[in-house]
């Protein structure tokens, strides 16, 4: 049970580059969105090809995953995960594949990505986490709800730390901002902290 | 008692293809009625799936809400009419696409779920943001193990607990790009089984602190970390799920007297289900699927199958798992075969789903 | 007359297995692997491509959308499925598109 929690970590992709505690990681000016994430996913040289089979939003919250964690405890780490437009740009694209009867081919490779939360399961397939996972659909990060939420994985002990936040993809917008919470650090979790992240 | 005290289940109802209200839906289970039937969606021209019917439909046309709306409103109205929202009152909704029928339209904005929470809390009267979860097929039992721990934190004092998803082409064509749409209706835990049935539905339940007939004792909600559509062979996320709920119930596994499966009946699935039942040692206890009745109704399914098991436990009567007559699973399991007379107070109900995601419940009857 | 016949058939055979290969890192994003990197024997799964239950899948789809053919069984995925070899023999011999 882990009676004080702290934010950790935080890293934030937006605009083309990946910002881990307020220093800049990687960023790219020329770019598409499409290389962006290779680019930055290939930075830290994982041998992972399944992430470039990922739907976009599983690669956003795959790439601000792999900076978060990375030389970090995956110990008894749970998910809890939020965002405004849940599996809708790749919702859009199923739509597309079924929208004609002469041109109707739905693929399973998109299909599976229409679900919220498959990101979260994409992170745990990565890291290996056979953890308490839940993802929120909300207009703005529900930091009440995130906040209690993951205070009480903590204090239960159903978790020991845990990786919050909110990835939100859809069309050429896009923002990470995930934070791992923990028994280490200096920055208590609270609400009041939380809101400055996204401030 | 668990860490954060006592939650309870108060006021329960459901709206699906076999009735308007709970105890409609109730006699329909009892006499054996199933909803799954041929019907013709989008550019499938036979495909078995459960539906609610057009009367229904004429009636949503002329309030002009939203199918799905409307669907979720049915089931809330018998709620809020004994339970009046005050400021500390959650809204917790489980869906998986919500309405997903705008995109055909071109309205890609309008499909967000966010949108259909605030209409259903705007026109319900609750104050306080709407809580949305999203989490494939564990959808609908992860808002109550979400709803039980927001109150246990003293967010709020109580919630309402709706979920609903509609029959669509959206989700058929997938499943069927899938290929694991059965080309008769879904036969859970089977020999046979090949594959789901999809249907449509929506229910409602009430949680609050105040004492009641039933209490929730111990939930988990832990991800396989295997495979995004393929259910793990070892049962791992369901195995933990149902264990971490154990650990805070304090109870043996022993103790459960009937399990409310999710059993949709891929070859998969419930291979998996009855690997993890095994590895707990509960292949003895009696199990059902409901899936058989209402095909599987997505984001729905957890709630409302717990709620048909709630009016179960209250009316002293297991139901079978329609469609089921051999057991076709590698481990064994106690598929009850036919309507029996049995008074169960300790219950578990499990669901998984895409993304490697499982969650458990277990609920104790009281009184 | 079988001589000539026999070459235009290894060659269209040739051009059908390049197709096939380029299709196929295309629909499943094989990054970092190129047309020249599959070799005809190569098993698709397992220990070949490394491809999974929802690749398999997903070459069900390319079958049917750009060559017109059918596959509703999953099981006869399994023998066509097995190399560039045996998916190219099965698509010049039932091919509609």
């Amino acid at each position: 049970m882990v009676e004080a929690a702290y934010i950790q970590k935080v890293c934030v992709v937006r605009a083309k580059e990946v910002v881990v505690d307020a220093v800049s990681r990687f960023s790219s000016d020329d770019a598409s969105f499409v290389d962006f994430y290779k680019k930055a996913f290939r930075e830290l040289n994982p041998d992972y090809p399944k992430f470039f089979k990922m739907d976009a939003l599983s690669k956003l919250a795959v790439l601000a995953a792999e900076y978060l964690l990375e030389g970090e405890s995956l110990d008894d780490l749970a998910l809890v995960l939020a965002n405004r437009s849940g599996s809708l740009d790749t919702d859009v694209r199923h739509q597309a594949a079924i929208q004609h009867e002469g041109e109707y081919f739905p693929s399973p490779a998109t299909f599976v990505y229409t679900l919220a939360n498959i990101c979260a399961g994409e992170i745990s397939i990565r890291h290996g986490l056979q953890t308490e996972n839940a993802f929120f659909v909300s207009e703005n990060y529900p930091i009440d709800t995130a906040f209690s939420y993951t205070e009480y994985l903590l204090k239960s002990g159903k978790a020991s730390q845990v990786l919050c936040g909110w990835v939100e993809l859809f069309e050429e917008k896009y923002e990470a901002v995930l934070y791992l919470v923990s028994p280490k650090g200096t920055k208590k979790h609270t609400a009041e902290n939380i809101k400055a992240l996204f401030a | 008692m668990s860490f954060g005290g006592a939650v309870y289940i108060h006021d329960f109802n459901c709206f699906t293809p076999l009735g308007k209200d709970a105890d409609a839906n109730w006699a329909a289970l009892v006499a054996g009625y199933g909803a799954i039937k041929p019907r013709k969606i989008g550019f499938l021209d036979e495909v078995y799936a459960s539906q609610i019917g057009t009367s229904i439909a004429e009636v949503d046309e002329a309030v002009g809400e939203g199918r799905l709306a409307y669907m979720l409103s049915q089931a809330m109205a018998p709620i809020l009419d004994k339970h009046r929202p005050t400021p500390r009152t959650a809204l917790v909704l489980a869906s998986t696409k919500g309405e997903i029928g705008y995109l055909e339209k071109g309205e890609k904005k309008e499909a967000e779920l966010y949108r259909l929470a605030k209409k259903i809390a705007a026109k319900a009267g609750i104050r306080t943001e709407p809580i949305v979860v999203s989490h494939a097929c564990v959808s609908g039992v992860l808002a109550i193990n979400a709803a039980k721990r927001l109150i246990q934190m003293n967010q709020y004092d109580e919630a309402i607990v709706l979920a609903g998803d509609e029959l669509s082409a959206f989700v058929l064509s997938g499943f069927q790009a899938f290929q694991a749409l059965s080309p008769f209706p879904c036969k859970p835990f089977d020999a046979d089984r090949a594959g789901v049935s999809l249907g449509e539905a929506s229910a409602c339940l009430f949680l609050s602190r105040e004492p009641s007939m039933f209490t929730i004792r111990g939930e988990g909600a832990i991800n396989d970390a295997n495979h995004i559509s393929g259910p793990s062979r070892t049962g791992e996320g369901l195995f933990r799920s149902i264990g971490t709920a154990l650990h805070e119930a304090k109870w043996e596994a022993g103790a459960i007297e009937f399990i409310a499966a999710h059993g949709t009946a891929t070859v998969y699935n419930d291979e998996m289900e009855s690997i993890a039942f095994n590895r707990l040692g509960l292949s003895g206890v009696p199990i059902n699927s409901l899936k058989g009745y209402y095909g599987h109704t997505l984001g729905a399914s957890g709630l409302l199958e717990t709620v048909i098991t709630l009016k179960s436990m209250q009316e002293g009567i297991l139901l079978p798992t329609l469609g089921f007559e051999r057991l076709g699973t590698s481990q064994p399991l106690n598929v009850l075969g036919g309507v029996t007379e049995k008074k169960v107070q300790r219950v578990l109900k499990t669901a998984s789903g895409f993304g490697g995601s499982n969650a458990a419940i277990l609920i104790e009857k009281i009184w | 007359m079988q001589q000539p016949n026999n070459i235009i058939y290894k060659i269209e055979m040739a051009e059908l297995k390049e197709e096939l290969k380029g299709k196929i890192i295309e629909v499943l994003n094989l990054e970092d692997i190129a047309v020249a990197d599959i070799a005809d024997s190569d098993p698709l799964f397992g220990e070949g491509l490394g491809l999974d239950s929802i690749d398999a899948l997903e070459l069900i789809v390319l079958m049917d959308k750009e060559y017109g053919i059918k596959l509703s069984d999953p099981k006869q995925g399994k023998s066509i499925f097995q190399s560039i070899d045996t998916m190219a023999a099965y698509i010049a011999e039932n091919r509609t598109k």
